[in-house]
């Protein structure tokens, strides 16, 4: 049975509205980053769901370097997110104000 | 050797002298200074003689010599050089201002030697004078105009020397700011001739005049123009009254520039433009009626005063008076030759005044003199020989300029002219023996404290007074009038002058009478003086109590500068203030603080939106991805 490539994209774009209200809105350091993460995969789905439609490997290839980037990206952020929470004692972003004049 | 080619080191000379004086004058000793002021100005007279020595034996058709330095400018066909014009009427002036300039900073050395600002003083009577030969030598309106605003300036920088004192920093502003009238006055003349004749070369503009009709409009213009500028650097009628006040500088100052030099500059400029002049008789009259009245004017001031710096301030306004009189009606050469017999005798006078006060610790109040003559013999003689000159008594110089100007003012201009300038000769004769009588006759009324330390002057200031003195007597002899052949001065000077259309002369017989009368006249204000001040001294006060309005109107100088006080400066003050507290404080300072209110009323609410947290810039660029994506889309 073949799954019809708009129900990938149906799902994919329900993922990435809600990692992007996410990302908006949450004042959580660590729940920004999961939706970050969130939004990531979403596009990844697409790229898979293309990739089938398409009989083409290109979506295939670039989903691993998208993982790549995001396992980097997680590293570095929560190392900064320790780093902060190290400094100030919170994950909120409402309080990393210290720039704001 | 030639010098004429190096006719441009006589304003060099003074020039270096005040660098040297002005850059270093304060790490050397006095008597260095002194040296180096008086030997430049030295210097400058000696080429000046060398120049007229070799001038005179140049044949009549390689006269006049223009000695051009470099090329100041250049704009399209119009060039001006900086370029010397040696000719008869230059030479007189280079001679004149160098020579008696020699003998002032020679006796400076004296008279300010107790002075902290020695160096100071010297660097600027050295500039004044570059100025002063700058201004007599050029051989164009612009330049002559540079050494016109120069001497200016250093008019001003001498008359406030004493700058600690408000009186005489006071007395520099007027003088500037009443010269800066006249010199807008010349710089529109300056003008006119240029925009008409498209050159400001004096042989080229004269070239030129002298192809329009006489009495046309631009000349009588550019003359009438010309002749404002005089009327301030000269001290004439309406701007004279800041030569009274200029007496606050140091004695030699107003002896040099305010009487022998600097002031004469409105003559010599009315005669270097005598080609222009006779052609626009307007003009003419014009110069007349204002040194013919300022003449008298001036003379009959001289009266009342007390200062015996402002008497002869009064009476060198009243000798200008003449030169210009003279310059009026057509007879340039005899205002030249007044102006340079008056330079011997007026500087002599003023430098007779500083060895008096000199003598009484600085008194220049004739009430607190008197019977001095036996104590300072030397000044007394030359004071006594200067007045006789400027009184117009035979055989001194004065008798000769001044009777010659009375008789062409007859000849040439008319009866009431003559008579005024004759009345007026009364006064100055008057005035003049007022002020030796009370100086140096009578009964002392020196303070006792100081009537001991009374002492004659030191030799440096003796000896001017008695070259002056030489000068004074024999200086008219070169111009002796009826002998045939003895009118040097008159041919020697008579090439570079424009004559008027008619030369008329007068018969031998008539020319003494009315040198006859003049003395005569003169002899009567001597003898007026000689009744109310040594016979019965109790006249002039019982005079001033039977005539007390004219009196008093007389004493305050007919209240001209109470006058101009109300109708200009006053309203000039008004004025000046509304517009800074009205214009600039309100409108233009308004409208800038306006311009910087609206930005601070702007920024402090557009800066809501930078809220510092990136989620909400995250937001924005969401929101406008999505939109822009949609609207590509849809």
């Amino acid at each position: 049975m073949v799954v019809p490539v708009h129900y990938y994209l149906g799902l994919s774009l329900a993922l990435f509205t809600l990692g992007a209200i996410g990302v908006l809105i949450r004042r959580n350091i660590l729940i920004i980053l999961m939706c970050i993460e969130m939004m990531l995969n979403a596009v990844n789905l697409a790229f898979i769901g293309f990739a089938d439609a398409f009989k083409a490997i290109d979506g295939q290839i670039f989903v691993f370097f998208v993982m790549t980037v995001a396992a980097a990206e997680v590293a570095v952020g929560l190392a900064l997110v320790i780093a902060i929470y190290r400094n100030r004692a919170t994950v909120y972003v409402d309080d990393l104000n210290i720039l704001k004049w | 050797m030639h010098f004429i080619p190096y006719v441009w080191l006589i304003p060099v000379f003074p020039l270096v002298g005040f660098v040297i004086n002005g850059l270093l004058g304060k790490s050397m000793s006095k008597g260095k200074v002194g040296a180096v002021g008086t030997l430049s100005v030295g210097l400058s007279f000696a080429l000046s003689v060398a120049v007229f020595l070799e001038f005179l034996k140049l044949p009549a058709e390689a006269r006049p010599v223009e000695v051009v330095v470099y090329n100041w400018l250049t704009s399209g066909s119009f060039s001006v050089n900086v370029a010397f014009l040696v000719d008869p009427l230059s030479l007189v002036m280079l001679l004149v201002v160098s020579g008696v300039s020699t003998l002032i900073h020679l006796y400076s050395t004296g008279y300010m030697h107790d002075d902290p600002g020695f160096p100071r003083f010297f660097a600027y009577l050295n500039l004044f004078v570059c100025f002063m030969l700058i201004l007599v030598g050029a051989n164009n309106f612009l330049m002559m105009f540079v050494g016109w605003e120069g001497v200016g300036l250093c008019s001003y920088l001498l008359i406030g020397y004493w700058y600690e004192k408000k009186s005489a920093s006071d007395a520099g502003k007027k003088a500037f700011v009443v010269n800066r009238v006249g010199d807008y006055g010349f710089l529109l003349g300056m003008f006119v001739i240029f925009w008409t004749f498209g050159t400001l070369n004096f042989r080229e503009v004269f070239a030129q005049a002298a192809q329009y009709p006489v009495g046309s409009a631009v000349i009588t213009a550019a003359t009438l123009l010309l002749f404002v500028g005089a009327t301030g650097k000269s001290a004439q009628i309406p701007l004279y009254t800041w030569l009274p006040d200029a007496m606050e500088g140091p004695t030699p100052v107003s002896a040099l520039i305010h009487a022998a030099t600097m002031v004469t500059a409105g003559v010599y400029m009315v005669a270097r433009c005598s080609a222009l002049y006779v052609q626009a008789p307007t003009s003419l009259a014009v110069v007349a009626v204002i040194g013919c009245a300022t003449a008298i004017f001036a003379a009959s001031m001289g009266t009342c005063q007390f200062d015996i710096k402002r008497i002869l301030a009064y009476s060198t306004v009243s000798q200008l008076g003449y030169m210009f009189l003279a310059c009026g009606v057509g007879a340039f050469v005899s205002g030249i030759f007044h102006l340079m017999t008056h330079a011997f005798f007026k500087a002599l006078l003023f430098l007779g005044a500083g060895s008096v006060s000199h003598a009484l610790a600085g008194e220049l109040d004739i009430r607190l003199m008197g019977n001095l003559r036996h104590k300072i013999p030397i000044t007394y003689w030359t004071f006594l020989i200067a007045t006789l000159a400027i009184a117009g008594i035979f055989p001194f110089a004065g008798f000769f300029s001044k009777d010659e100007i009375l008789m062409y003012a007859l000849i040439n201009g008319n009866v009431w002219l003559w008579l005024t300038a004759t009345v007026a000769a009364c006064i100055t004769a008057f005035y003049m023996f007022r002020a030796v009588y009370m100086v140096f006759f009578g009964k002392s009324r020196v303070p006792h404290h100081v009537e001991h330390h009374i002492h004659e002057s030191p030799p440096s200031m003796t000896i001017p007074l008695m070259a002056l003195a030489f000068l004074s007597v024999v200086g008219g002899w070169i111009n002796f009038p009826i002998i045939p052949g003895a009118q040097k001065f008159h041919e020697f000077l008579s090439p570079a002058i424009t004559p008027l259309g008619h030369e008329a002369h007068l018969a031998v017989s008539a020319e003494l009478g009315l040198m006859a009368f003049s003395m005569a006249v003169a002899a009567l204000g001597i003898y007026i003086a000689y009744k109310f001040y040594l016979v019965s001294p109790e006249i002039p006060g019982w005079l001033a109590e039977k005539f007390p309005v004219i009196y008093d109107v007389v004493y305050h100088k007919y209240y001209v500068d109470e006058i101009y006080d109300y109708l200009i400066v006053e309203p000039v003050k008004v004025g000046s203030t509304l517009l800074w507290t009205e214009v600039d404080d309100k409108v233009v300072d308004g409208a800038v603080n306006g311009s910087a209110g609206v930005v601070a009323w702007l920024s402090e609410h557009l800066r809501r939106l930078e809220t510092g947290f990136v989620q909400n810039y995250a937001m924005a660029i969401v929101l406008g991805v999505t939109l822009v994506v949609g609207y590509l889309l849809g």
